[in-house]
């Protein structure tokens, strides 16, 4: 996608946004930066924790090369700043003073330790959107609670639903929990930005990443309140209410494919039917399937009776293709159909790479070129939003804030690097 | 007297909802509960998917007896337009002028079918913005393939990394990619009406719920592209901690969740092992992480024998109040009592005419100075087609009786 080669012009270009967020809120800065924001990432002076984790660039462990790092805070600017010491406080306010927002995911009450909670920041910038991001909320009873992402999820009522009925339950193999509760704060972030847009009052934001875990279990909790149903995990099926199971996850010749047979409307049974023709036209169909009535289901009704007759003719036709063959015939036959794909799957995926979706961005430290993931959303009009900065080295931008905007002079920046505040 | 109703930071956003099924729905209830008007357009003739999609209240069949529906389209009024109808589209021009926003996910080309595309919409409202999304974002050879949450997953590379190492990968529960998209969408429509407020320019936003999910599994697509490495299953461990599993307790089908990413907490942990008498956790193979990763089979073993003597809740109240990573694996029943969704007020109770009393999900985030407010049910279908058109778009009366009779409100 071509840039818009003045950043000038990107949607949210006219905000400042202070990230002060660890490993835990990266992502919510991620997201106002796509837009256009100009988020300034502050990190202590020995670099963001956020910087420890792995993978590593060629696997070497250090804090330019961690692509956790890289994947969320590319498109920010970042400045070092040591906020436990006293001058440190005191350039943070300055800062504060004229930014829109300020985002922080640390432990509860360390903020308002240093003297910098939302009271203090509020009295420099009234107009301040503050966003604090933490796993409960800023109070409650789990509110001091230590949450690594298994931890969360688990609360969150997400694992009890995901993985095989005869093992525990399992999360996703990578951390998830803080993603959702840092992207949700960009949406709070700008819920409260719309208030102060039209009356000039901040106000601080609350988010709670339990919560956002909790809204991510489709119909499962409304199962429960509405007809005291409880879903449980079923591997490859999917239970899509009381005694309802649809197979989802499937092998085939070389892999594994996703096919959900059903009836109902969203293309569900026209879907099914398209299948069925397909597997008649190979000699591989099934008399009984065709004479279903399809479209009289409802979305997601499937009786146990029926799905053990859908089992085997449809393992015998996708064990005779492959995920390539069943992907490219189910776009031509609009079947709700998806391969496994692995992240190898994903940076050569056709439909991707046709709307250059991967971009490249080049690392000055390294001298090198990487494909990141680009924006989430198209202005179809024009590019007023998207990818325009490498992530930030450690203190990349000190000189062009501290100097260029706060007018400290040089000689007051090295006594201060080597007091060790930036 | 009466307390001066809270401002809501969306009060006064006008916002024309032709979402469905899960995603779309989801976006604009985010809006509804802060603030904004928002007219989900329907047809009895083709009626939201979702509202026959369980559960349905005391499993009767019903239009408006759905629960999962419910759950996403409080705070909405619901119009009964039918799209297809001739008439209908002056009406929907009419409605698309007094819009600020206008929402739809439905497959890329529709609302250009019924000559509702962006361009001719911002002919007769210059500042509109209107969002998109779909499966796999307008333009490329597959935007027009149909697909739903469950098996997007699987293209973003999310079920290839959940299960266990040993077993074929199972899907994320549910349409997890369908509530992933949402806390991308409302920050970038939020950001589209503030720069159509600035700017005076309207623009259209298209999002792809595959490329959003994505950046949630950016850094093993930057591994698998830098170091050529592909991260699979790994059940529920993690690299940098051990023990990092879930764990049997007393009862059916109840579990914690326990981590230990450093020394120190391991041995707190330890030390809550041995006051039960006993004093495996003193081993030397446990003492350090990379002895307690190299034995971790055991180690798991040993945690889920001592963990099954435990009620849960219990167990993890313990290990929490030393400081140790601990979990009860919640159920869907165990939700509605959790103490601390409880002390959110995560569920909202609402009166519905058909299902009674239900529980609706509040959103993640709390303004402190206009918080959102969930206080109207799921419209039964057609329920607010005149208020809508009449007292808020502002038809006139003969106009609502004239397209009534010829049957476009249907």
């Amino acid at each position: 996608m071509p840039q818009n080669p003045d950043p000038a012009q990107h949607l949210l270009s006219p905000y400042r946004v202070l990230d002060l967020t660890d490993q835990r809120g990266l992502l919510c800065g991620k997201i106002l930066a796509d837009l256009g924001a100009d988020v300034v990432q502050v990190e202590p002076p020995s670099g963001s924790p956020a910087r420890k984790l792995g993978p590593f660039y060629q696997d070497q462990p250090e804090p330019e090369k961690s692509l956790y790092w890289w994947s969320y805070a590319a498109n920010k600017r970042g400045i070092t700043l040591d906020l436990e010491t006293g001058k440190g406080k005191e350039l943070l306010l300055r800062l504060a003073a004229t930014a829109h927002f300020v985002i922080e995911s640390a432990d509860l009450g360390y903020m308002d330790g240093l003297g910098l909670g939302y009271d203090r920041l509020a009295e420099v910038n009234p107009a301040l959107v503050m966003v604090s991001i933490t796993p409960f909320g800023q109070d409650g009873p789990y509110a001091n609670y230590n949450a690594p992402d298994i931890v969360g999820t688990a609360l969150g009522g997400f694992m009890w639903l995901t993985g095989d009925a005869d093992r525990p339950p399992v999360r996703v193999s990578s951390p998830h929990f803080y993603l959702h509760g840092s992207a949700a704060g960009a949406t709070g972030a700008m819920l409260a930005h719309t208030h102060r847009a039209l009356t000039g009052q901040g106000q601080r934001v609350d988010v709670s990443c339990q919560q956002a875990v909790a809204r991510t279990l489709a119909h499962a909790p409304q199962q429960w309140d509405v007809n005291k149903v409880l879903l449980t995990r079923m591997g490859v099926y999917r239970q899509t209410s009381g005694d309802n199971v649809v197979r989802i996850s499937w092998p085939c010749k070389d892999g594994y494919i996703n096919y959900s047979a059903g009836g109902g409307g969203g293309g569900s049974a026209a879907s099914t039917r398209a299948l069925l023709q397909w597997m008649d036209e190979e000699g591989l169909g099934d008399e009984y399937l065709n004479s279903v009535n399809w479209e009289g289901l409802g979305y997601g009704e499937m009786r146990a009776e029926l799905m053990v007759r859908v089992i085997d003719p449809l393992m015998r036709f996708f064990s005779a293709h492959t995920r390539a063959e069943l992907v490219e015939g189910s776009v031509q036959r609009r079947i709700l159909m998806f391969p496994v794909s692995t992240p190898k799957d994903i940076l050569a995926h056709p439909h991707l790479a046709a709307r250059e979706y991967f971009q490249e961005i080049h690392h000055e430290e390294l001298g090198a070129t990487f494909t990141y993931p680009g924006p989430f959303i198209k202005d179809m009009q024009g590019s007023r939003l998207g990818l325009r900065l490498q992530p930030p080295v450690i203190g990349q931008h000190n000189t062009d804030i501290y100097q260029g905007e706060l007018g400290l002079t040089p000689s007051e920046m090295a006594s201060l690097e080597s007091e060790g505040v930036i | 007297m009466a307390p001066e109703p809270q401002p809501r930071p969306l009060d006064g956003l006008k916002v024309l909802d032709f979402c469905w099924v899960a995603v779309g729905p989801m976006i604009t209830k985010y809006l509804a509960e802060y603030g904004a008007t928002v007219i989900r357009v329907e047809s009895s003739k083709r009626p939201d998917t979702l509202r026959s999609g369980a559960p349905l209240k005391d499993d009767i069949p019903g239009i408006n007896r759905s629960g999962y529906f419910a759950n996403y389209n409080a705070n909405k009024l619901g119009a009964a337009i039918d799209m297809r109808h001739p008439k209908a589209k002056g009406l929907i021009l009419k409605l698309a002028s007094w819009a600020d926003l206008l929402t739809e996910n439905f497959t890329p080309g529709t609302m250009e079918s019924w000559g509702m595309g962006f361009d001719d919409l911002k002919k007769i409202n210059p500042k509109l913005v209107m969002f998109s999304t779909s499966m796999l974002g307008r333009g490329g050879p597959m935007e027009k393939q149909p697909g739903f949450g469950a098996v997007l997953s699987s293209l973003a590379g999310l079920t290839f990394i959940t299960g266990w190492p040993d077993r074929d990968p199972v899907n994320p529960y549910g349409a997890y990619t369908d509530f992933i998209g949402p806390k991308f969408a409302v920050a970038s429509i939020l950001a589209g009406l503030d720069y159509s407020r600035r700017t005076g320019e309207g623009m259209h936003l298209d999002m792809s719920q595959l490329e959003a999910s994505l950046h949630f599994t950016a850094p093993f697509m930057l591994d698998q592209e830098v170091n050529n490495r592909e991260h699979t299953r790994m059940g529920n461990r993690d690299p940098d901690a051990a023990p990092h599993g879930v764990y049997q307790c007393q009862g059916e089908e109840r579990w914690i969740a326990i981590a230990c990413f450093s020394d120190q907490e391991w041995q707190t942990l330890g030390g809550i092992i041995e006051k039960s008498g006993q004093d495996w956790p003193r081993q030397d193979r446990f003492s350090t992480l990379q002895a307690r990763k190299q034995h971790e089979d055991e180690l798991d073993r040993l945690m889920g024998e001592w963990t099954s003597d435990w009620d849960s809740q219990e167990l993890m109240r313990t290990l929490q109040a030393q400081g140790v990573a601990a979990g009860v694996v919640n159920d869907c029943r165990d939700l509605f009592s959790d103490a601390q969704l409880t002390h959110q007020e995560h569920y909202v109770y609402l009166d519905h005419p058909e299902l009674g009393v239900y529980a609706t999900e509040r959103s993640e985030v709390r303004l402190s100075l206009t918080p959102g407010k969930l206080d109207r049910p799921s419209p039964l279908l057609g329920q607010d087609t005149h208020l809508a058109l009449t007292e808020v778009v502002g038809i006139t009366e003969e106009e609502y009786q004239a397209l009534e009779a010829d049957g476009v409100l249907i």
